[in-house]
């Protein structure tokens, strides 16, 4: 028996959400006596891995699977899971891992609760806590099957330090064609910028910015902070910002450490899609807009005053604390 | 092509969220129900794919009795014919499981799913759905396109899109993009009168195994006051995130 995590990769670097799982998973395996196994595709060097807890790796390198695809990627999982006896079998909320999990959960004929926040209220009934009603409530599940499996919602946990000795081993799960039925055509990722998915600092802009031709300050102010831009739904709706920086309720999830909202009113759909940031930063010229009630700080005024003269003094903030 | 849509019956979005029963049970008192809005876009999406491709639109729900009147509306919007599952959807594997059981029964080609529903925001249903079943899987589509035997989407990764293909039968994960919200059919007075004549069948459920429970709800604690800062004083909200919150 073990814990076994999906450690996700890109480009042979971990993402942050494996360390947080790792994190997670070091912690969930000390109160049920186990180990942590971590399962990689193509991740390159795994080290760093323990240096979060993790105590095995299960190395899957296979050209076949340089490409995400869902089906390979849940049957590699549930083999290892398999291998290694896996009760507990955790992968992160980033796209590939929700498009993952439920797959995971059928294969190994396993209760799933996603969208979990923190650590188990109890193992024995195992019960955990989600987030649920568009993060206007929680919700308690309890799992009743054997093996489990739950996705942890991103920055719901932290990433925590636990050095452990690692053992690296070569897996060569079998795959077969019909793993591939969905073929990637074509990727096109936006380079240069930082996405809302990976972005600790997300800025964010609603119809208060009046058009798309005043983004430049919103552009700026991110790339000061090395944050990623967003939007309010009719922002995107209007055609003045892709899609993809939609967040809300039935837009993107932003679960940052800060939210900075400028000109956005804080409708309760919007709130929705952002309420598990940790700190929330409004910017609104009118005092009464219902933003105000969510945020930590806030300031009344003019965006178009504010925003230069803070992209300005973060600046030199900036240039003080490199 | 036959095409069936999983229609989520949902509080509106606007709802306040209350429990009863101990904090058991979600509080249904004055809430609204619609149809779950990523699963309204697939209903359009499917509805495009009539008119243009000459498929038929199947919806089905599985629920209660009072989950009808969402059936009816999405049959008043232009679906061909409705199935309700007679059960109360307990958790994301047991909708999964019966609707597997529909789309056996029924043969279809196309199954449009929303990629969540706004209420328990699971994200299970449609990749348990092609899990149980052994079709192939598309989430988080903004586009899609079918071509006799084989669909065309584009999903939506961290950081940009990718382009998929796949072979039909298949079970796809909607969201915005694959209509816009400008696009969404709204009933009409000859779609709520034909809609009455449309055959809605009820199915009684198969077997399914009870893997999850939810055993209690909470509400966030309340949050503490705003601090508000001078908008000229923004070194003061630097300094804010810089020492006190430190995010910067
Ligand atoms: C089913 C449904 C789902 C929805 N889902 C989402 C969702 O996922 N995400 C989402 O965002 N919305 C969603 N909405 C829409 C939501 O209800 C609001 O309409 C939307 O969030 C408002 O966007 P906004 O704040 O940018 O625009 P507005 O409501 O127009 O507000 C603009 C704000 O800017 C302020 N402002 C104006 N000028 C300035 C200035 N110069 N400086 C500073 N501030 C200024 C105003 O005071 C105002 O508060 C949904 C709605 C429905 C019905």
């Amino acid at each position: 028996m073990s814990i076994l995590i999906y450690a996700e990769s890109a480009e042979g670097k971990f993402k942050k959400v494996a360390l947080e799982l790792a994190s997670y998973a070091k912690k969930v395996a000390e109160s049920l006596g186990t180990t942590v196994t971590a399962v990689t595709v193509n991740a390159g060097d795994v080290s760093e891995l323990s240096k979060y807890g993790v105590d095995k790796v299960l190395k899957v390198n296979n050209d076949k699977l340089a490409g995400f695809t869902a089906k390979a990627y849940a049957d590699v999982i549930k083999q290892a899971a398999q291998k290694e006896a896996a009760k507990v079998v955790l992968l992160s909320s980033t796209t590939d891992s929700i498009y993952l999990s439920s797959l995971v959960a059928v294969a190994l004929e396993a209760g799933f609760a996603s969208n979990v926040v923190g650590l188990p209220v109890s193992t024995s009934p195992f019960q955990v806590k989600r987030t649920a009603f568009s993060n206007k409530a929680f919700n308690i599940t309890e799992i009743n099957t054997d093996v489990k499996v739950l996705a942890l919602a991103k920055n719901s946990y932290g990433i925590f330090e636990s050095a452990s000795s690692l053992t690296e081993e070569d897996f060569n799960p079998t795959i077969g064609d019909a793993d591939f039925g969905v073929k990637v055509v074509s990727v096109e990722k936006v380079s240069g910028k930082v996405s809302i998915a990976d972005a600790d600092i997300v800025v964010s802009a609603g119809r208060g910015l009046k058009g798309p031709e005043n983004w430049g300050m919103i552009e700026e102010l991110a790339s000061v902070l090395g944050a990623a831009t967003a939007c309010s739904k009719p922002v995107s709706d209007l055609g003045w910002r892709p899609h993809g920086e939609h967040v809300g309720q039935t837009g993107k999830p932003v679960a940052t450490n800060l939210y900075i909202a400028i000109g956005i009113s804080g409708a309760i759909q919007h709130i929705a899609g952002i309420n598990s940031s940790k700190v929330k930063v409004v910017i609104n010229s009118d005092p009464e807009a219902p933003f105000f009630k969510v945020a930590d700080y806030g300031i009344v005024g003019d965006a178009f005053e504010i925003v230069p003269q803070l992209i300005t003094k973060l600046k030199a903030f900036k240039e003080q604390h490199s | 092509m036959k095409i069936l849509v999983c229609i989520s019956h949902v509080p509106d979005t606007t709802s306040k969220i209350n429990f009863t029963n101990g904090d058991a049970e979600f509080d249904t008192n004055g809430v609204q129900y619609v149809i779950n809005p990523n699963d309204e876009f697939g209903l359009t999406r499917a509805i495009w794919f009539q008119e243009q491709q000459g498929a038929t639109v199947t919806v089905v729900n599985v629920g209660g009795p009072d989950t009808e009147p969402t059936l009816r509306k999405a049959l008043a919007i232009g679906a061909n014919e409705a199935i309700r599952v007679n059960a109360n959807p307990t958790d994301g594997f047991f909708v999964a499981k019966q609707l597997a059981e529909v789309i056996k029964n029924g043969g279809y080609d196309v199954v449009i799913a929303g990629k969540e529903s706004l209420d328990y925001n699971g994200g299970m249903v449609p990749g348990m759905i092609a899990g149980i079943l052994g079709y192939n899987f598309l989430n988080s589509c903004t586009g899609i396109t079918v071509d006799g035997t084989s669909v065309t989407a584009v999903r939506e990764i961290d950081g940009g899109k990718e382009t998929v293909s796949s072979s039909l039968p298949i079970v796809l994960g909607a969201q915005k993009g694959i209509v816009e919200e400008k696009d969404l059919r709204i009933p009409n007075m000859r779609g709520i009168m034909t809609a009455r004549t449309k055959v809605l069948t009820i199915l009684e459920p198969v077997e399914a195994a009870i893997n999850t429970k939810a055993v209690k709800f909470e509400k966030p604690a309340p949050k503490s006051a705003v601090k508000l800062i001078s908008a000229d004083n923004l070194d003061e909200l630097i300094n804010l995130l810089h020492n006190e919150a430190k995010v910067i």
